[in-house]
């Protein structure tokens, strides 16, 4: 057992410093560096710099010196908490960013959950009343996840809401709260508008999984030690849930591991789509103004996040089969 | 033509006790409707097993005696399903139910499944649950007919079972998972499982086959133990014609979904009626045969089940086959005196015989 | 026997009653046909399959199913709403026709607004002239499927309406097509190209270089993609030309959707290694490249085919939401991203709703692929 979560943790770490090295690499990408975009700027308003200026801008920063001591002086900041500052913003990128990442959290944490809490009744349901009414209502409901991409449902979802509802569904918070500080009422208010953008978000995922439970469950259904927990006497019920069920929950809690990578990612089009004050938004103008702190700080973060939600998931995968935690091949 | 009508020799054999059987199945049919087409997998079976005696039946791969088992505990897989038939098992103190009318899902039928029929399972490792530890298992199998016991009683009892089967040091294999335990072991705690809540009957499915043969033999030494220790009814479901001879009291020969013949097991093997019975017993192969000699096979091969011949299900292997007889018609059991029943047409039965009195 | 039995049966009954000469088919027949005769069962899939080759053949001929230029733009025309084709004249006869618009200043705003003019009617032509294109890319032809009297300026055809610089949405559909399903087929050849060389690697040789492939593999896997396609598309170059872009972005798209299709070639390369078939050939002395190609290809190409039907949909949903966000492909390029990011605006949408259109294909692509792929995938392995 010690060794798998060893072996997860030092993979979580690689896959972080992979990402951080990509994140740099965003930041770099445009032609020219930091002080070209200040300087431009600045000459834009009038005023100018001069050569020597910037040049001693250069050393100061350091963008004078090989990538590799770049990369390096960057990951220091970034430990210290430093992100550096949006040009954009002309503040420090932390500050721009504020709630937006925890914002961003929440709405990752609540899609997964709804995915769990919606999948895993519907796969059951699915796999023991096979061919009912039920199973296909829901089937049809999984297209609709499975065929429409969630910024696209987002949209019309938006639209319809508002050609015969006349809603506004976007957002978060309801116009009173949005600018204020928090409060319970406000972290309220938020559990209020929750769980429509979650749903969007987990709704593609919620289909695939329940794809999964309900195709494992069925082989699972079919197996002997199924037969063995009838033959003593069970009630039916207790036989599928306390059987097959645990068996089939293994396949289903990696799917699920590997599908918050796909829940952060998504929320990044759906916020823009519905306005939620996530960093979607402003990833996607950071990126056109090519305010690259702003932008590789977003990068980086949004690949932390999506390293530590799996790592949990690993967690949870692991405290879910006995045979990982006596070390018994699979 | 060489076969004519035998008469039936009359045998006073060492029969069975006539008395009430304690499970009774009578014309048991069970279907399977698949896309491709209708499986008669057991198809007009009757046999009785009585109390404290051991039933081994036995057949080819195929033959429907697994799906008897299971329809005689209604946990059919499906899309299978108990189309005609009675299950008759008798209870001390109630009335005889018929199982075959009851539903899979009745709670009569739960009451009745671990409790009053037990079944062991060929294959102990996927019968277990890797998930949960035995101690786990075999408590559930305790509490689930005992709601009013305790974790601790039920825990005791565990280890009693699992002292009472042959394990050793049951403190420590009682938490451990089924893949943490050997072949052997794992065959024992199916049996400590099934015997859990002290059932009349045990129903066991090939118990035998995936071990080797040292095992085996442990394994049958400890049915047979149990089986005298607490006057368990034992339905024996084999391939095996040495297990058979070793454990049965008495015989049902099973194919293709019928018995083709049952008796008492000296009868069975001294005086075979049945020409399959016969071509079985011929092709064990024997320490005693000449060396060199050709083993004998049964000619042919086991039909499709889609593809059920005509008339007696047997006929297109038989050696004896009557031309336009055997071909036609299905021949039903014919009682020879006591226990003893074959269905062939080659046997034509004494009027006595025919009234189901016993020959004398 | 039950009815629902024959569908299996059916491609056996020509081969007699005789159950032997159906099962002598059976034996002679190749994995393909084997495959072939699995997959027909499958009635979603065949229908979808049909649906995909639509989509296609809409593709290639864009061009001729559109009927006006879709990168004119004529800002009076804007956010026309789709006209309806009336199919009968008024006489009875068979003269397709929409009516004309006729163009009338809201005084309120000032706006051009434009209404239906029952008493004019613009009659539809079939293969009529429109403007010039080459057909295949080769044969310069100005001839399109539907046309109208072009003579008259107030003639015009909005199948599906305008958008707001006034081009015609039906026709930029069309073209749409083509270029959102080629991206697609070209992002996934890029895909089935890296998948296969890492994955045939990994499964082959196995051990350390196996491990490091997971790995990086792994990681790939647990990296959210949208934010780093977002970067590494808003890096390219505004200078770039539109061929250009397009070349760029399907790279990125498929320098992630490769790691399935390499652990499906991996898994079949990992369990065929085994097979006896393959350890007789390496007995009898077979080269290695002989054991891959002649005898472990065929086991699992119709695996891979059905991979890489999956992961078709992946490539254009990405290509879809990076357009949309206007990272992707750049005007004057057109594809269903872009068509769809006209209608990102709430407001926009409440005026002109037909410029949602666009995700009816999308959605329909989606669907027939990963219907095709399923249908595939259990024809290739029933089993699997």
């Amino acid at each position: 057992m010690i060794s798998f979560i060893v072996r997860r943790f030092l993979l979580a770490l690689a896959t972080t410093w992979a990402i951080s090295v990509m994140s740099f690499i965003i930041i770099q990408l445009p032609p020219g560096d930091f002080v070209d975009a200040y300087i431009a700027r600045l000459s834009a308003s009038g005023s100018s710099v001069s050569m020597e200026e910037a040049q001693s801008m250069r050393t100061l920063y350091g963008l004078n010196q090989p990538y590799y001591v770049q990369y390096l002086k960057w990951v220091g900041r970034v430990l210290r908490g430093d992100f550096g500052e949006s040009m954009e913003w002309q503040r420090p990128v932390a500050e721009v960013l504020g709630d937006r990442l925890w914002i961003t959290v929440v709405v990752s944490f609540a899609a997964l959950l709804l995915t769990w809490a919606l999948a895993l009744p519907i796969g059951i349901y699915s796999a023991v009343r096979q061919y009912s009414i039920g199973d296909y209502a829901f089937t049809l409901v999984g297209f609709i996840g499975l065929a429409v991409p969630n910024f696209l449902l987002a949209l019309i979802i938006l639209y319809v809401a508002f050609r015969w509802f006349g809603l506004n569904v976007g957002g978060l918070f309801s116009t009173e709260y949005e600018m204020a500080p928090w409060s319970w009422a406000k972290a309220a208010d938020l559990m209020w508008h929750l769980p429509l953008p979650a749903l969007i978000l987990a709704l593609a995922g919620t289909a695939q999984l329940i794809r999964i439970m309900r195709a494992n469950l069925l082989d699972e259904l079919r197996k002997p030690y199924v037969v063995t927990a009838r033959a003593k006497g069970l009630s039916e019920m207790r036989v599928i849930l306390k059987y097959p069920v645990r068996a089939a929950l293994n396949p289903f809690a990696s799917a699920l591991a590997y599908l918050f990578p796909y829940l952060v990612s998504g929320s990044i089009i759906v916020s823009l789509v519905l306005s939620l004050p996530t960093v979607g938004p402003v990833l996607l103008k950071a990126l056109i103004a090519q305010d690259m702190y702003l932008a590789g700080a977003i990068v980086l973060l949004l690949g932390v996040l999506t390293v530590v939600g799996t790592f949990i998931s690993d967690l949870v995968l692991m405290w879910i089969d006995p045979r990982i935690r006596h070390q018994v091949d699979t | 033509m060489a076969c004519a009508m035998r008469q039936i020799p009359m045998v006073e054999s060492t029969m069975s006790s006539v008395g009430t059987p304690i499970l009774s199945i009578h014309n048991l049919a069970v279907h399977f409707a698949q896309d491709e087409g209708l499986v008669r997998a057991v198809d007009g079976a009757s046999f009785d097993l009585h109390p404290g005696k051991i039933l081994g039946i036995v057949g080819e791969s195929g033959c429907g005696k697994s799906v008897t088992a299971r329809a005689v505990l209604q946990i059919l897989d499906h899309p299978g399903r108990i189309v005609d038939g009675e299950i008759w098992l008798d209870r001390p103190g109630l009335s005889p139910v018929d199982i075959a009318r009851l539903g899979p899902r009745s709670p009569e039928m739960s009451a009745i499944r671990g409790k009053e029929v037990a079944l062991i399972f060929q294959e102990p490792m996927t019968s277990f649950s890797a998930h949960y530890t035995i101690g786990n298992q075999i408590g559930e199998a305790i509490a689930v007919h005992n709601t009013s016991a305790d974790r601790d009683r039920v825990r005791l009892r565990t280890l009693d079972l699992l002292r009472l089967v042959g394990i050793p040091r049951p403190e420590r294999r009682i938490d451990e998972y089924p893949f943490q335990l050997s072949g052997g072991l794992r065959q024992r705690a199916m049996i400590a499982m099934a015997l859990a809540c002290d059932p009349r009957i045990l129903i066991a499915d090939e118990p035998t086959t995936a071990l080797d043969v040292t095992t085996q033999a442990q394994v049958l030494d400890l049915l047979r133990a149990l089986q005298k220790e607490r006057g368990l009814s034992v339905l024996l479901i084999t391939h095996d014609m040495g297990v058979i001879a070793e454990m049965a009291d008495d015989v049902a020969v099973m194919y293709l979904g019928r018995i083709v013949e049952r008796g008492p097991v000296d009868q069975i093997f001294h005086a075979p009626r049945h020409p399959y019975t016969q071509a079985l017993l011929r092709s064990i192969p024997s320490t005693l045969a000449k060396p060199r000699s050709r083993l004998q096979t049964i000619e042919g091969s086991i039909p499709h089940p889609y593809n059920r011949p005509q008339g007696c299900p047997f006929h297109p292997r038989c050696s004896e086959k009557i031309a336009g007889r055997c071909d036609r018609d299905v021949p039903d059991p014919v009682l020879l005196g006591g226990e003893s029943a074959v269905s062939c047409f080659l046997y034509q039965s004494t009027p006595a015989a025919a009234e189901g009195r016993p020959a004398a | 026997m039950t009815p629902a039995g024959w569908t299996l049966w059916r491609p056996f009954r020509r081969a007699g009653r005789n159950g032997a000469d159906a099962e002598d088919r059976i034996a002679v027949a190749t994995q393909l046909q084997l495959t072939w005769w699995r997959f027909r069962k499958h009635k979603l899939a065949v229908v979808s399959l049909f649906i995909v080759v639509l989509f296609y053949l809409v593709a290639v001929f864009a061009d001729f199913l559109a009927y006006a230029d879709p990168e004119a733009s004529d800002s009076r025309r804007g956010y026309i709403p789709p006209q309806s084709i009336h199919l009968f004249d008024g006489d009875g006869s068979f003269r397709p026709f929409v009516h004309g618009l006729l163009g009338v200043r809201d005084p309120r705003t000032f706006k051009l607004v434009y209404r239906v003019d029952e008493n004019r009617k613009v009659y539809l032509q079939f293969f009529a002239e429109g403007y010039p294109y080459y057909l295949f890319g080769l044969f310069p032809t100005n001839r399109h499927l539907l046309g109208f009297d072009t003579s008259k300026a107030e003639n015009g055809l909005f199948l599906l309406g305008t958008d707001v610089q006034g081009r015609d949405v039906w026709s930029r559909l069309m073209v749409a097509s083509r270029v959102s399903l080629s991206i697609g087929l070209a992002g996934v050849t890029i895909s089935l190209f890296l998948g296969v060389l890492f994955g045939g690697i990994s499964g082959l040789y196995g051990g350390l270089v196996d491990t490091a492939i997971q790995r990086l593999i792994e990681i790939m896997r647990s990296i959210p993609t949208i934010p780093l396609w977002m970067g590494l598309a808003a890096a390219l170059p505004n200078t770039w030309s539109s061929a250009q872009v397009y070349f760029a972005i399907t790279v990125i798209i498929s320098l992630i959707g490769w790691t399935d299709l390499a652990r499906v070639v991996r898994g079949r390369f990992l369990s065929l290694r085994e097979e006896d078939f393959v350890v007789a050939a390496e007995l009898m002395g077979a080269s290695q490249m002989r054991i891959i190609f002649r005898h472990m290809l065929p086991s699992f190409t119709s695996h891979v085919i059905a991979a890489v039907t999956l992961a078709l949909p992946t490539m254009i949903i990405s290509e879809t939401a990076l357009s949309f966000l206007g990272l992707g492909l750049r005007p004057p390029a057109i594809s269903w991203g872009i068509l769809l990011q006209d209608a990102q605006n709430i407001q926009t949408l409440a005026i002109a709703p037909w410029l949602l259109v666009a995700a009816v294909p999308v959605i329909a692509v989606i669907l027939a692929f990963n219907f095709l792929g399923d249908g595939l995938r259990d024809a290739a392995d029933p089993y699997g």
